[in-house]
Parts: C-alpha cells; structure tokens; sequence
C-alpha cells in the first residue's frame, strides 16, 4: 500500500543529507565541547558552525543562539526565563492560539502571582496588532506571539507587534517553530528579542532546539549546573543533534525560496479541490498563511474517524478532534477562531513537506471525497445538525 | 496520534472498515437516541421487534447510525451483533462491558463509547415499550 506521510507539522523526517553529517559526531568524534583535548575542540568547532547556520536562517548573530532539547523547552526558557529576571514585572501578553509549550508555561506562571493576558484572534486566526498595544502595562514584562500557527498555519504579523513591542519597551518572544525554515524571519527587522526554534520540524533530528536571545536581554536560566551555553543552559551539549540541525538550517536556508514555491501549488490545489466537497471548510487565513498547511473542517463527521480512514488508505494526517486528543477536549485553536465544538470535531489538518508530490496530491483528492461520503452515510446528520 | 490507534483491537478496527449494519429502519419499532456532537459523538440505533418460536419479543433487525470515532462506530456495529436475535429482555442487559469485551481491547479514554452504545440500545427498546403500552 502507499504510504504517503502528511503530517510534516508534526515532525519531518531527517534529511539523509543530514544524517550524513551527523553520524560521525556519535562514533568518532563524540567529545565533551568543555574538554580541551582534541576530541573536545572537533565538537567544540562543529557546535560552532551550527550556531552560525542556525543563527543565519533568522539573521540573527551566532553569539545570540542557545541551544535547548527543542521548542518546548526553548518556549520555557524564554517565558519563564523573563518572568524570572524581572521580579517586578508581574504581567505577560500571549495569545489564545498558542501551542501547549507557551499557553501551559503561562499558565504555571499564574500559580506563582503573575498574571497573563491572552488576546483573541480573528476568524483566520490572526493577532490584532493594535490589541497587542492596548493589553500592554507598565508592569507587562513579556509579550509572545507565535509567528505562525501549527493547526491552521496562520501567519501572524510578529513585525508590527515587534515594533509596538519596542516602542512600548516590552520584550517579544516569538514561538517560530511553524515558521522558522518556512518564511522568511529577520530578527533585527521585526525587534524579536526571543525566538523559539525547533530542528525536528525542518528535517534535522528530534531532541534539540534552540533559543534566539537578542545581545542584552537578561535571561534567568532554569537549569542550574556546569554553566553551558553561557550559563544558560547547563548540560553537556548534545553534539550529533546540534550539528543535525545546523545542516538542516543549511540546507533549508538554500531550499526555503524553492521549495516554498513549490509547496504552495500543492497547497493551493489540495485546498480549492477539497472544498468542493459539500459542506467544507478552510480553517486559517487564505493567503496569509504556512506554504505548506491546508486545515479544513468537514460537517456532520468526526475528525478522528477520518483521520483512521485515511489511515487505512496509506496517508498520514491529523486532527483538532477531542477524540484524538488526551484531554478529551477539541483544539483550543479551532475554538479561539470561532468554531464551534462539533465543528472542530469534523477538523482535518494535512501539512505537506519535501518528499509529497503532485501525484500525493491526486491520491488524496482521489480518496478524501469518498471517506468523507462514507462517513456521512454512517453519520445520523444529513445535511444538517438536527 | 497514531500511538492512539495502535491501543485499538483488531476487530474494532474491522468492523469500523466493514460496517454491516449501519442505516436507518423506516418502520422502526423502537428508536433510542443518545450523545451529543458538541461531545464529539452522537448514536442513533432503530430496531424492529418480531417473535421467537416461544413466542417471546426479539430484536429482529437492528441498525445504527453513528457520529463519532472509531471506537463510537466499532461500539455501534458490536451492539447490534450483540443484540441481534437476543430475546428484549437479554437486549436490555447487554452492559458497556459486554461492548467493550466483544470489541477486544478498548482505549480507556473510549470506554465511555461502549457505554454510550448500551444506553442507545436500552433507549430503543425502552421506546418500543412505551409505544407498546
């Protein structure tokens, strides 16, 4: 059976090109980056060249780079790691599509007598700007806004809400995890000050990350230990990842113009296609929006159901369905544009990547209309929710 | 996600491939609704009711229609397996456990289908009854 894979949101699969680079940093050259010996120095300089690659995709400068195990952590480190440092400060802004790593660490930091404000967005999922200005207060110590959404693939405009944020002298921390390899990021042009980036999700290994933090933003670590990474993140440096993903921001530095290009045709088709069939819909903003993310929501069928179907037949998506999800709960996401419950439940997300081809596009399209069609004939709903 | 799927047996897997029994009785003697789409699942089961040779009411046909997952309709398909034949009586005490212990092995977070799927049915018939009355 086929076996075509559109869940690149998710994660991706390394690059071969990658793995390459990398294998020799698990057998051969395995040293300790504190070490002086020699075996220490090769890691030492390969961690290096990785911070200036990883650095070079959002032009920022490589003394500005901490490496982290990933977006989770990254999103922790800076949230809570300004929270920290400014004791006087109590409030946060965010928004109400974050991912989990942003929402649930500001979240935590309610607990300890901080408060968060969380913007609402628009029916594309799209920050206001101007809403971003007005939740600002003196005592607001940290505004973050992803730069795009992992659901619907929204964009968000992360350079006016850094301008506001640096007029206003509040730090920004952008979640880029979506974005980063995708679209274009200038960290200087847009006043980021904090930006979240993950290897998994642009063909590097899974396991590391990494943390733009602008010269002079004062950060307090979470970990406490040998004083790595500029005493920001102690423990000895996962190397073989780091190096991963520095080939991988390499590579996508080269290929991001191209392959974007590319991804949109296959998006724009995928979407105007599947919204011929009756009763879908497109979830996020119709232009504004991750060149490789097509988000829809299907009336009267479950999200879950449909992924399982699709399952059957070799492809691999997702869903903001509560059925598939730990909690129960359909995706908060999908509830902030606007969707109503059983309407989120029907959501089915295909995000494309490097390996999906024209002819990946038939097959879905040949396949989704008759899963969709044969759910609904199991589905009590005919036409309408009654 | 997939790790999901993976905690589903075989068999509900098949069943929710194949759905024998799944549509809508016109002449339906009994109907039982139950779920809620907001909830993410809704269940509507119609049986016909005729006799056995000792003359005692049994589910003659059964069908279903179901929104929801794969454990809502694997669920739906396992209850009208179950109760196919079965005298009201043994119908009304098919429990979620006997759903669940037909399907094989249930996510625990998707137990709550197997129970939805005996509140339907008890619904059904229950409705037959009072119709009866």
């Amino acid at each position: 059976m086929k076996r075509i894979y559109m869940d690149h949101a998710a994660t991706t699969p390394v690059d071969p090109r990658v793995l390459e680079i990398m294998r020799p940093f698990f057998t051969k050259k395995y040293g300790n980056a504190s070490e002086p010996h020699q075996f220490g120095r090769e890691g030492k300089k390969a961690m290096e060249e990785s911070r200036i690659k990883v650095a070079k995709l959002m032009k920022a400068r490589e003394s500005e780079i901490v490496f982290t195990s990933g977006g989770t952590e990254s999103d922790n480190l800076a949230i809570k790691g300004v929270a920290l440092a400014n004791p006087d400060k109590k409030h946060l802004i965010t928004s109400k599509i974050e991912h989990d790593a942003v929402l649930n660490t500001c979240k935590w930091l309610e607990k300890f007598g901080f408060s968060v404000t969380y913007l609402p967005v628009d029916r594309y999922g799209v920050v206001k700007p101007e809403d971003v200005a007005n939740a600002i207060k003196p005592e607001t110590c940290l505004v973050s806004i992803m730069a795009a959404n992992n659901e619907i693939g929204t964009i968000e405009p992360i350079g006016e809400i850094g301008k506001i944020c640096s007029e206003k002298g509040v730090l920004f921390h952008t979640d880029a995890v979506q974005a980063y390899g995708k679209i274009p990021i200038d960290v200087k042009k847009m006043k980021i000050d904090l930006l979240t980036v993950s290897s998994h999700k642009i063909y590097g290994p899974k396991g590391v990350g990494a943390l733009y933090i602008r010269d002079g933003v004062a950060l307090e670590p979470l970990l406490q230990g040998g004083g790595h990474e500029r005493g920001l993140r102690s423990g000895t440096e996962n190397i073989a990842g780091i190096v991963g993903f520095g080939a991988a921001a390499e590579i996508a530095e080269k290929e991001m113009k191209k392959e974007s290009a590319r991804l949109i045709q296959l998006r724009d088709r995928l979407i105007k296609e599947t919204l011929t069939i009756e009763n879908s819909y497109l979830n996020g903003h119709p232009t504004k929006r991750l060149p490789n993310n097509a988000s829809f929501w299907f009336a009267f069928i479950e999200g879950e159901s449909l992924i399982m179907h699709l399952d059957m037949k070799g492809i691999a998506a997702s869903t903001g369905s509560a059925c598939s999800s730990k909690s129960l709960e359909p995706s908060h996401v999908l509830l902030a544009i606007g969707l109503k419950p059983e309407e989120a439940h029907g959501s089915l997300r295909l995000t494309l990547g490097k390996q999906n081809t024209k002819k990946d596009i038939d097959y879905v399209l040949e396949v989704l209309p008759e899963i969709v069609e044969t759910l609904r004939k199991i589905s009590p709903f005919k036409g309408k929710w009654k | 996600m997939m790790e999901q799927f993976g905690f589903y047996s075989k068999k509900a897997i098949r069943l929710f491939k194949n759905p024998k029994h799944v549509g809508e009785i016109k002449d339906a003697d009994g109907i039982g609704q139950e779920g809620n789409p907001v909830c993410g699942d809704l269940m509507k089961v119609y049986i016909k009711v005729g006799k056995n040779k000792k003359g005692k009411e049994v589910v003659k046909d059964i069908k279903y229609q179901t929104y929801g997952c794969l454990a809502a309709i694997s669920a739906s398909e396992g209850l009208c397996i179950l109760a196919k034949g079965k005298t009201l009586e043994e119908a009304r005490k098919i429990t979620s456990k006997d759903i669940a212990d037909f399907l094989g092995k249930v996510p625990p977070i998707k137990f709550h289908c197997s129970i939805l799927g005996m509140e339907t049915l008890r619904n059904a018939i229950d409705d037959y009854l009072s119709k009866k009355k």
